[in-house]
């Protein structure tokens, strides 16, 4: 199907989860993610799935790890003060290894916030978000044709290691409407999911328990290890990054999601002025794409920039990354508050001179 | 091309259709486009607004901060979004609701009376079609026709009725560009 | 020589932790037997809770999974949607069920998930150590009422069966106890049709079992049986609340 369709961010992460054979979606109503569950309940019944509104975000991250780990390719969608009811439920699904996807269209916080775009939720996003010692790959599309990609590519990754997959979207990726071509991605090959309660002969495999509960420390701290080797194999094979950077950039632009897009047009616009200035877009958030930034940053480059709807918290993933050597900083908007190309431009504008005087 | 627009009004007077009619008007005539509504509880009854790209090069921002034109449906609007128009842009006012002079002198105004110019077609709720009828004859972004199309899919079959209506309406509007 | 009893073979050999005298034990066996009996072994997924049963797993010869405090419910609810040939069960206690997964219970009751739930009330927190449970009975001591629990402050013990059964959704809600041989007879006749409900696509169905905790409650296995019978069935009468074909 090679049809451009004018279609919601948020309706096409659905139809997305739905071509990828997500079958199962529990969910809330939260703005501004509203389209998704809405979606799916006009579709999954097209496609024999199941659709259930929930009690609560709590229910249904809690219903998603019973489809998961009945074997079901699941999927939940929510906005910031329903990803943190959710927090519990995914540090479960991380402990018992289930593969499930969760989209969080980011809106301002803390509390309440607001219901406009936002990227605050890096930090619990990016650090796991619930309690223990653990991650999940964090996928962070810029474009609604991308959002359709990185669904698919979730549910692949989530079934590949066992471990929840975010998608981190913003009320403008949810809200915007741009032509997309709904095509699948290239299938990688998967494990079958010997694992699953799908009930149990007695013979044809061992009992499944689907659990995260080890009481005897050294059996937990064993289980621990082996998670933190699926998170080194992911660090090694999952980073996805776009680089547009010159080898003469004196300055960098490190942007996500929307953000990079807004931040892309201030790119050009700088560059028609003659600034060098190149743009480092992480598509994964966890795994931070830290030695493509690394190699970006040649002798050449005067300061390191982050553009984000958050108070630079991504600026910590930059730091770590390339150290101290090179000056950094943040532009940032907070609150739901979006900057225009503009805006951005006249920050970059501010640092050239900076840089060259 | 690189059509940046701001299309706003109430709730109810269909901003949000005119934005989807000519986005999805301009990837059928093979452009790209993009289409960012305002959203949440300022959708029932309050201002609305949305954002529409229309361009050949791939889109960067969806945002419109400076608008090549403004469709303003009422008076909220227009005190919002006179400022955003670039110089040389264009603005088109539905005065009927605009009881407020347009203060810019350095961007082409078309002033239409399109809550009365609805009335005398028939029906109220065409007053979006002749905002956007003037928009598409000043501009030539995207073909009538092609909105036509997109209406009449939009309608479903059992409103195709409300096309011909529609289609007087985009006329009327268009007869206010000179 | 004939066999005239074992174990269920839905039971591991795994031995209970369970402490002496305390009525998960038996509860177990009867949700086994019922397992057993109905020849389900092979398609039963149960959900253990957070609690004294939170082992269930180990016990339980059948897929299993270990739900987060409260939402065993839920997990069910994923499990059954998934694959709704699949008999899936609950197994919970009254602080898991009654506290902070009431809204869990309720909703999967009101939607008449089609699912069995094994609800244990031995009106106090066991595996933590004896605190005051959502069905503490007033007056009743424990160590977070250390003065018997006072209604004024503390609310009264909530009655899950009585209050489920003004749903529309349920099929079957009933209550049981365990504290003498013919009320287990009796309890195991629930269980059983809970799951023969759902074997029958009748929906949700839920047991509450009166259970005893000699250990927190500070009794003999003896007392403890006692207890229940003389101050807990006062407060929790036996009974069908609400069964759709006895209509």
């Amino acid at each position: 199907m090679n049809e451009r369709i004018l279609m919601k961010g948020n309706e096409a992460i659905a139809e997305a989860a739905i071509m990828a054979g997500c079958r199962q979606f529990f969910g809330y109503p939260i703005t501004p993610q509203n389209q998704i569950p809405e979606y799916m309940s006009k579709r999954m019944p097209q496609v024999g799935g199941t659709f259930l509104q929930s009690e609560s975000e709590v229910a249904a991250i809690n219903m998603v790890y019973g489809a998961a780990a009945a074997g079901g390719r699941v999927m939940t969608s929510s906005s910031s003060p329903g990803i943190s009811l959710k927090q519990e439920g995914i540090s479960y699904i991380v402990g018992a290894e289930l593969p499930a996807v969760i989209v969080n269209i980011v809106r301002g916080g803390p509390g309440l916030g607001g219901i406009q775009p936002a990227q605050c939720d890096y930090y619990q996003a990016t650090r796991g978000g619930g309690h223990g010692d653990y991650r999940m790959v964090v996928l962070a599309p810029s474009t609604v044709q991308e959002a359709v990609e990185l669904t698919q590519e979730a549910f692949d990754i989530a079934d590949y290691y066992r471990n929840p997959v975010m998608l981190l979207g913003d009320g403008m990726i949810g809200q915007m409407m741009e032509p997309v071509t709904m095509k699948p991605i290239e299938k990688r090959e998967l494990p079958e999911k010997t694992w699953a309660a799908t009930g149990w002969d007695g013979k044809s495999r061992p009992r499944a328990i689907l659990n995260s509960l080890f009481i005897d420390p050294a059996v937990l701290e064993q289980h621990n290890l082996k998670l933190q080797a699926k998170y080194a194999a992911m660090e090694k094979d999952e980073v996805r990054v776009e680089i547009d950077c010159p080898e003469d950039s004196e300055y960098i632009v490190v942007a996500y999601g929307t953000m990079a897009r807004i931040a892309s047009k201030a790119i050009s616009m700088a560059r028609a002025e003659g600034m060098k200035i190149g743009m480092v877009r992480p598509i994964t958030l966890w795994p931070f794409p830290s030695q493509a930034l690394k190699n970006c940053v040649t002798d050449k480059v005067k300061h390191v920039m982050t553009v984000e709807l958050a108070a630079g918290q991504m600026l910590d993933d930059v730091r770590l990354s390339i150290g101290n050597n090179v000056p950094t900083s943040c532009y940032s908007r907070l609150g739901g508050m979006v900057p225009t190309s503009r805006e951005i431009y006249e920050q970059f504008m501010k640092l050239g001179k900076g840089g060259n005087e | 091309m690189d059509e940046q627009l701001i299309i706003a009004g109430f709730g109810g007077q269909g901003v949000q259709l005119m934005g989807q009619l000519l986005a999805k008007s301009g990837m059928k005539e093979g452009k790209n486009v993009s289409f960012l509504p305002s959203y949440g509880p300022e959708m029932r009854g309050g201002t609305t607004n949305c954002n529409v790209v229309i361009a050949d090069d791939p889109i960067a921002s969806p945002i419109v901060g400076e608008a090549t034109c403004a469709m303003v449906l009422n008076l909220p609007s227009l005190i919002k979004f006179e400022d955003s128009v670039i110089p040389g842009g264009a603005l088109i006012v539905n005065s009927s609701l605009c009881t407020q002079e347009v203060k810019r002198n350095d961007i082409k105004v078309i002033s239409i009376p399109a809550n009365d110019v609805a009335l005398e077609l028939g029906n109220i709720r065409v007053v979006n079609m002749i905002m956007l009828g003037a928009y598409l004859e000043l501009t030539h972004s995207v073909k009538v026709e092609t909105v036509l199309e997109c209406l009449k899919e939009n309608f479903g079959p059992k409103k195709q009725h409300l096309v011909a209506i529609n289609e007087k309406a985009i006329a009327a509007g268009a007869s206010y560009v000179k | 020589m004939a066999i005239v009893y074992q174990k269920p073979k839905a039971l591991t050999d795994k031995p209970f932790h369970y402490c002496p005298g305390c009525t998960h034990g038996i509860i177990h066996r009867l949700v086994a037997e019922c397992i057993d009996e109905l020849g389900i072994q092979d398609r039963t997924i149960g959900v253990a809770p957070v609690g004294c049963a939170v082992f269930a797993y180990d016990y339980f010869n059948v897929d299993m999974l270990e739900a987060a405090h409260g939402r065993a419910p839920a997990c069910a609810t994923g499990v059954k949607r998934v694959n709704p040939n699949n008999i899936v069960f609950t197994y919970q206690g009254d602080g898991d069920l009654a506290s902070i997964g009431c809204a869990e219970i309720v909703h999967a009751a009101n939607r008449g998930e089609n699912i069995t739930v094994i609800f244990v009330n031995n009106a106090i927190y066991g595996m933590t150590g004896g605190q005051m449970a959502p069905t503490t009975l007033v007056g009743q001591v424990t160590t977070t009422s250390p003065y018997g629990r006072d209604p004024m402050s503390a609310g009264y013990p909530i009655r899950i069966s009585e209050m489920l059964s003004q749903l529309e959704g349920p099929a079957l809600v009933e209550r049981v106890s365990v504290h003498d041989v013919k009320n287990v007879v009796n309890a195991k006749r629930a269980i059983k049709k809970a799951f023969q409900n759902q074997i029958d696509g009748k929906g949700f169905s839920l047991v509450e079992v009166l259970s005893t905790c000699p250990t927190n409650w500070g009794k003999t296995p003896q007392e403890a049986l006692k207890w229940l019978q003389e101050n807990m069935i006062p407060q929790y009468p036996l009974g069908v609340f609400k069964d759709k074909e006895a209509k």
